[in-house]
């Protein structure tokens, strides 16, 4: 294993904000502290639902350093936040709807005036009945997280169909039945939510924040706060890690409020990670009720699948997360017969929100654990029902959306099945140590690409050629980590024929940058990489033009750009872009482009109710294999191998590709084995980091990444968007892995080691 | 709030002096006192490592410190390691191996790493696993920063990576 990698480790360039992070020279959101600046911090609920009956700020304000403490009362505009549904108070005046709810901002001089002012804060509640259980929500007698609202607690439901489900499953030959459910998950980006805020003299609002959606957090600042949204301007640097929890307000409308009492001064916000748990979005918990029917020779022939999400109290992406988790139900299979319906509940837990994989994880967990299921019944091995019934290029998915060309994920399956952990296996199961046992899973994932049908998937790419004869690309989406910068860095590059050194990269600033969509939804390079290539074509061309002025050529497209300059090949002279920078006046200096990701052309006639997002064009493939071993005394598993086959387009960097996936593996291992809010009563009982375990470097195997030849033409540079695809398959392959060590069938996530041990107890009476 | 107290010790390679509330967590002094932001807080509670320096020679957790530990020590942070125009090789071969996504855990897993390299200088996979396993990283699967280890204890050796 060792060797292999060492032989392939050809690491190529390194991306170019390697080196700064390596040496700790990046500058993040939370390393910015203007001189002078003052600190910002929320009073939060602590109870699950009640009525505000008292807030009293005055012993707050008496605390030596505290310059003010602020309350609904001092909330201009429509106090609500929210992406798609406003729903959500930047600070609550009446009533709290769970343990993290905002009731008052304090600001003071230094950290220990803030913890001062925020402990004196006097405030006391009514109790209201809760609701923590999102069936439970959806009674008729469950307690109502919005009394005046609409629709009581449900928040959204939706259903998907193709032919004749219910007819279908009562004509097979097998059919499986199971309820599959996953848990709410933190997304623990290293850097906690934070940001700073500066209202100028002039009116203007600046921000600096660590989000994934500065434009549109323009847009929900204005709103909840009355402001206009061009009088905001939000800078977002290098984030330490997102991961879509960080896609949604969570400092800036705060901020900006207290920005707007102390004009003039620079304020921060710094979520510890304590409060980044309590207050923080969280994934979906689901629980997914499905019946899967077949002919006795494997061939699928209907789902029926009902999902329900748990929204916490306000909306966020709650709708579109249960939209996208619907149109992955069926999983990468070719299935005539579908009824899948969506439900989503208001309840009193933690905030569901976007978190990478976006409602597919749930959909991914519930569909190849049916799957398994119905091998079983069938009496056939896992894998080869899935490369039976997997989807191919042409064919219609189980919504009813023509599957575009391309790898698909027969391919993907097939490469695993060809590689040595797979044909290895059984020899590996025997080998494992005393009181262990091993097992290997192998399941089929799918992700799509992009905001979907309704909703433009858009972005704007500005390139600029300097007076000295470089250029400046202004990213326009933000960097969680994903390298999305420097991948655009080395796409002008190439495009322009120059060193990667001479192209500098502006990070997302509302005030120099076009407008694009957020850094989300496996979107963020096709879709500005698209953007930012057209803006190439136009400026190579433009400067191929000027170029041919100075060479005195009358055939321009015979220019080359060269390192510096642009070429003559025919001549051999050269004239240096620094000569022709000199000539041109800014605004030729610019080009600008957009690009807009195509969507289906003939959707199908369901899931009409949704809008915005549905269906999806494109899609990822891919297949995961992983390897367990569980220990007969404690129960306890190691994830000892893992392999990640995807068809994701053409392979830009091979590290960049190894870099999403692995990393995106790791946090599905971590929602598989360990991770779990233990939520009681709404409250998070794992809120630090020595409860809430994520995988260590002991906990993960060396994860192996195989990208399969592919290539999706509309893409930049022939790419596809792969930032999610490989968080869904750990799960479920655990799942199935820990069936063939110990007999195990997980119809849950995390598997801890109790239920481990209790499967082993039911083996050895 | 404490008595000021006059502390002095080696900070990457440079003997400095303030003086301050002993009381006060060392991440903080090193973060806002001589502006090294290197050193990130991603739990404040030594749970996650993102704080790591090296405290003669060991890493130590710059949360869990108090300025007045700082005393008569000699601290190193990332920034004193090696900087993007003269990188330490180690920091180079986090660069090179595609170690670094969010970074925001690099500069504590570099730490991590020199304390590792310095004690073992030609560490397998399993020993570099054990020395980062107080480094959280949320975005890598760690495959790669181990890759980056062992590439930095060979070009330390002398070896070709």
């Amino acid at each position: 294993m060792d060797a292999d990698r060492d032989k392939g480790a050809s690491p190529g360039a390194p991306r170019v904000d390697a080196l700064d992070k390596a040496c700790g020279r990046q500058r993040y959101a939370a390393d910015e502290t203007p001189p002078g600046c003052l600190l910002a911090g929320v009073k939060r609920a602590g109870i699950p639902h009640g009525r505000i009956v008292r807030l009293d700020t005055a012993a707050a304000r008496a605390v030596p350093g505290v310059v003010t403490v602020l309350t609904r009362a001092d909330v201009p505009g429509t106090n609500r936040q929210g992406i798609v549904h406003k729903d959500q108070p930047v600070l609550c005046g009446q009533r709290v709807r769970h343990h993290g709810d905002p009731v008052a901002l304090v600001v003071a001089e230094n950290k220990d005036a803030l913890a001062a002012g925020l402990a004196a804060v006097e405030v006391a509640f009514e109790a209201l009945p809760a609701v923590f259980d999102p069936e439970e929500a959806l009674s008729p007698n469950a307690p109502l997280v919005h009394p005046d609202r609409e629709g009581g607690n449900l928040l959204a439901h939706g259903l998907m169909e193709k032919g004749d489900a219910e007819s279908a499953l009562a004509g097979c030959d097998v059919v499986v039945a199971g309820r599959f459910a996953t848990p709410a998950q933190d997304h623990v980006s290293l850097e906690p939510p934070n940001g700073l805020a500066r209202l100028a003299p002039s009116g203007r609002l600046t921000m600096v924040v660590s989000t994934q959606a500065p434009f549109r957090d323009r847009f929900e600042i204005a709103q909840a706060l009355g402001l206009d949204p061009q009088r905001i301007r939000i800078r977002a640097p290098y984030l330490g890690g997102g991961f879509g929890g960080k896609d949604g307000a969570t400092v800036q409308c705060l901020l900006a409020l207290a920005a707007l009492r102390l004009p003039g001064r620079w304020i921060k916000m710094a979520w510890s990670r304590e409060e980044t748990f309590l207050a923080g979005y969280k994934r979906h918990a689901a629980v997914m009720d499905i019946r899967l029917g077949a002919r006795a020779d494997g061939t699928l022939e209907a789902i029926a699948c009902a999902m329900c999400f748990d929204a916490g109290p306000y909306a966020h992406l709650s709708g579109e997360i249960m939209e996208l988790g619907m149109e992955h139900a069926g999983g990468p299979y070719r299935i005539p017969h579908v009824r899948i319906e969506g439900s989503c509940a208001y309840t009193n837990n933690p905030v569901g929100g976007a978190f990478r994989g976006f409602g597919v994880v749930q959909a991914c967990f519930a569909v190849e654990r049916a799957m398994d299921m119905l091998a079983r019944r069938l009496g056939r091995a896992p894998e080869s029902l899935r490369l039976q019934n997997a989807l191919r290029p042409g064919e219609t998915s189980a919504v009813g959306v023509a599957a575009e060309p391309g790898t698909d994920v027969a391919a993907c399956l097939n490469a695993a099945l060809a590689h040595p952990l797979w044909t290895g296996r059984e020899a590996w199961k025997q080998a494992a140590p005393a009181f262990t046992r091993r097992g290997v899973g192998l399941v089929a994932v799918q992700n799509a690409m992009g905001y979907g049908r309704g909703l433009p998937d858009h972005a704007t790419a500005k390139l600029e050629l300097t007076r000295q004869g470089t250029f400046r690309l202004y990213n326009s989406v933000p960097d969680m980590g994903q390298g999305n910068a420097a991948a655009f860095v080395a796409m002008a590059a190439q495009a322009l024929g120059q060193p990667e050194a001479a192209v500098a990269c502006v990070q997302p600033d509302t005030a120099a940058c076009p407008p694009a969509g957020s850094s989300s939804a496996s979107r963020t390079v096709y879709t500005f990489g698209n953007a930012l290539l057209r803006a190439c074509r136009t400026m190579a061309e433009k400067l191929r033009n000027r170029a041919a002025l100075a060479l005195l050529c009358d055939t321009p497209d015979r220019l080359v750009l060269t390192p510096g300059g642009v070429s003559d090949p025919a001549t051999g002279r050269f004239v240096p872009l620094s000569v022709l920078a000199g000539f041109l006046i800014r605004d030729d200096r610019i080009c600008i482009d957009q690009f807009v990701m195509p969507v289906v052309e003939n959707p199908p006639d369901t899931g009409r109710e949704f809008k915005l997002g549905f269906p999806h064009r494109y899609f990822t493939y891919g297949a995961c294999l992983c390897g367990v071993e569980a220990d007969e005394l404690t129960g306890r598993v190691r994830l000892v191998q893992c392999l990640l086959t995807v068809a994701c387009g053409k392979v830009f960097t091979l590290a960049g590709v190894e870099q999403q996936l692995a990393g995106a593996a790791a946090q599905g291992a971590g929602l598989a084995l360990f991770e779990e809010l233990a939520l009681e009563g709404g409250r998070i009982r794992a809120g630090d980091l020595s409860t809430y375990l994520i995988p260590t470097s002991l906990d993960l195997p060396d994860i192996d990444c195989l990208p399969l030849p592919d290539d999706e033409p509309s893409g930049p540079l022939g790419i596809k968007g792969m930032g999610e695809v490989g968080i869904h398959g750990p799960g479920p392959a655990v799942a199935q892995a820990l069936f063939d060590a110990v007999g195990l069938d997980a119809a849950s996530l995390p598997i801890t080691p109790e239920v481990v041990l209790a499967a082993l107890e039911e083996l050895t009476p | 709030m404490n008595e000021p107290m006059d502390i002095a010790f080696r900070l990457n390679g440079r003997p400095v002096e303030l003086t301050t509330d002993p009381g006060r967590r060392a991440i903080d002094v090193l973060r806002e006192d001589f502006g090294l932001t290197a050193a990130k807080e991603g739990c404040g509670s030594g749970e996650c490592g993102a704080c790591a320096v090296l405290v003669d020679g060991t890493a130590r957790l710059s949360c869990l410190m108090l300025a007045a530990q700082l005393h008569g020590r000699d601290l190193t942070t990332a920034e004193g390691l090696g900087r993007p125009d003269a990188p330490h090789p180690i920091q180079t071969a986090f660069a090179v191996h595609g170690a670094v996504q969010c970074g925001y855990c690099t500069p504590g897993m570099t730490i991590a790493a020199a304390e590792l390299l310095a004690r073992d200088p030609a560490p397998d996979r399993e020993a570099a696993r054990r020395a980062l396993s107080g480094n959280l990283c949320r975005c890598t699967g760690y495959v790669k920063i181990v890759d980056a280890v062992l590439a930095a204890g060979a070009a330390l050796r002398g070896e070709e990576s």
